[in-house]
């Protein structure tokens, strides 16, 4: 069993760190062959959402809210990618774009060269996905739960029972809360195995969509730490979403921080806090980015929203 | 061609079988009521049959035609909860998954739709059959019925068979939670309803008033329960019943791609509007 050494430098609270070992491979084969440098394009998309009035009350007013407002960006094969910006700013949005789950109203979001659109399924196969809100079926055990997706992404049913407790409790997830239901744990321990789950699939593409939302700090770190660790193992591209300024300085290689669906700077963590750097000033955080691009502070912004 | 991909499609169809299956189990308790609730609902129905004499004041029926009216009523009641389970396993697939809050999950799972009905389709008749054949038992003891004339065999055929029909109705009603996550899933219970109406299954349809005899003709729920009732009751062999298996294969062979390609529209559909979010 092989340490990372990413891993416990920055997570010592991980009790027993992922190994590659641990991992499924891909049962897949690409139809073609996959972008060598890119993992994600996205290429001025924009999704509008509209409600429509009521069937039986006409008088009620149709809403139509821009989420994503023609956006661009290109995340590297290898790159964790974090996608900064308050509440409703479009940011889910985005990843169910990547996820197949939506469809863009114009542009083109590319997955390894594949079209979201024309190449549904061989998208699919490429990518997972953890959101926000741990989706499980709540009175299966997280085994139960795992094996349903390891039997949808046909990872052999075998391999994939061993492979889960191996995972789950490198995660520090205890032996009895493994074959527990769903609902009798933490919501920590909830997307834990929520990361478990994406890690059974070994996808080359990792979109997560706030996953340390609402954890402790404790289980942020563990969180944050295999996050870290799917790819330094397993040579993964992860796609984060969050508005926890902290976390996406320490976790992302660049980061692109969006305000009411556009993308509003680009660029590495140390060349965000280099546009308000004052000669003889404090380090400025990203906080001060955001305010000095949107003239907002994110807290507010969230509160608005 | 080879069949390996179609074999892969197959095995992953299976995770909605055990999938299905653990939810069943961990939810046992409320099984047990789904089940007394069930035999309740079959039992007041065939007590119908036991009160005419009563309600009418004067011996109408004998105790034979009573017993016929007894088969007759029990056979619609068990014929039409069977094909309820199935109609409702397949069209409740979204709104169940909404309501768990995995239906993003499970939509971008790389597994064809086809894939995801036909594992919830093979949950849905072995869940129906265990089900139906408990009431069975039930009412068969109950009523001291006379089952020796019974084709067994051939009940069970036109039962199986003429499920696909009910799968393919069942996949276009689950875009009604698709489409309308508020309301989609009580109005499945309307498509339901209307199928009850025109099937013939307290009445024979070839009595009913019409429109609703016209209508029968379309429903293939209506020959499922004459195939039945003329296995169970007049004890009719698989020779007997084979014209009507074949209507109802083809009828089932038909609405099954039909149903899949209906929903394909609506996922599209969805997919445009953001109504596969979990929480509508």
């Amino acid at each position: 069993m092989t340490t990372n050494p990413a891993t416990t430098a920055t997570a010592p609270q991980m009790e027993a760190p992922m190994t590659t070992a641990t991992l499924a491979e891909p049962a897949h084969t690409p139809a073609r062959p996959l972008s060598d440098t890119i993992a994600v394009e996205v290429n001025d998309v924009t999704k509008v959402f509209t409600s429509r009035p009521g069937l039986f009350n006409r008088k009620k007013i149709g809403k139509r809210v821009v989420a994503v407002d023609h956006i661009s960006l290109t995340v590297h094969k290898g790159e964790i990618f974090g996608v900064l910006g308050p509440n409703g700013t479009g940011k889910s949005t985005l990843i169910r774009l990547m996820s197949t789950l939506l469809m863009p109203d114009t542009g083109s979001v590319r997955i390894f060269g594949f079209d979201v659109e024309k190449d549904e399924a061989e998208v699919k196969r490429l990518i997972n996905r953890v959101s926000v809100e741990a989706s499980f079926f709540k009175k299966l055990s997280p085994m139960e739960n795992l094996m349903y997706g390891a039997r949808l992404y046909s990872v052999e049913p075998g391999l994939a029972r061993r492979r889960i407790a191996e995972i789950l409790r490198s995660l520090g997830i205890e032996e009895h809360s493994i074959w527990s239901p769903m609902e009798d744990m933490s919501r920590g321990m909830q997307q834990k195995v929520a990361i478990a789950r994406a890690f059974l699939t070994a996808p080359v593409l990792l979109l997560l969509d706030e996953p340390t939302t609402g954890l402790d700090p404790h289980s942020k770190r563990e969180v944050q730490a295999a996050v870290r660790e799917i790819r330094a193992t397993h040579d993964a591209t992860v796609l984060l979403t969050t508005h926890d300024m902290q976390e996406a300085d320490e976790l992302c290689d660049r980061i692109a921080i969006v305000d009411t669906g556009r993308v509003v700077a680009l660029d590495t963590p140390a060349a965000l806090k280099a546009i308000v750097r004052e000669p003889g000033g404090p380090e400025p955080s990203l906080e001060d980015v955001f305010l000095k691009l949107t003239g907002k502070k994110l807290e507010d912004a969230d509160k608005v929203d | 061609m080879t069949l390996a991909a179609p074999m892969q499609e197959l095995r992953a169809s299976y995770a909605f079988v055990e999938r299905n299956i653990n939810l069943t189990k961990r939810y046992w308790g409320w099984e047990v009521v789904w089940m007394l609730y069930t035999i309740a609902n079959s039992l007041a129905v065939v007590f119908i049959a036991q009160s005419v004499n009563t309600a009418v004041g004067e011996d109408v029926l004998t105790k034979a035609t009573e017993q016929e009216l007894i088969l007759f009523l029990a056979i619609g009641a068990l014929v039409w909860h069977y094909l309820a389970v199935v109609f409702e396993t397949v069209s409740d697939m979204i709104s169940w998954e909404r309501w768990e809050g995995t239906i993003e999950y499970t939509f971008m799972a790389p597994v064809k739709r086809s894939t995801h009905m036909v594992g919830t389709a093979l949950f849905s008749l072995v869940y129906g059959l265990i089900h139906t054949a408990v009431v069975l038992v039930v009412i068969v003891v109950v009523f001291g019925l006379d089952m020796e004339n019974a084709n067994y065999l051939s009940a069970t055929l036109v039962l199986v068979v003429g499920s696909l029909s009910l799968v393919g109705i069942g996949i276009m009603g689950a875009i009604l939670p698709l489409l309308f996550p508020e309301k989609g899933s009580q109005m499945t219970h309307v498509v339901q309803a209307a199928l009850v109406l025109v099937s013939g299954v307290y009445i024979k349809a070839s009595e009913m008033p019409e429109p609703l005899a016209t209508m029968s003709v379309f429903s293939p729920a209506r020959y499922v329960i004459d195939g039945i009732r003329g296995a169970l009751v007049d004890g009719k062999g698989v020779v007997d019943v084979a014209p009507t298996l074949v209507g109802l294969f083809i009828s089932g062979a038909v609405l099954i791609p039909v149903g899949v390609y209906v929903f394909s529209i609506g996922e599209r559909y969805a997919k445009r509007t953001g109504r596969l979010k979990r929480n509508g």
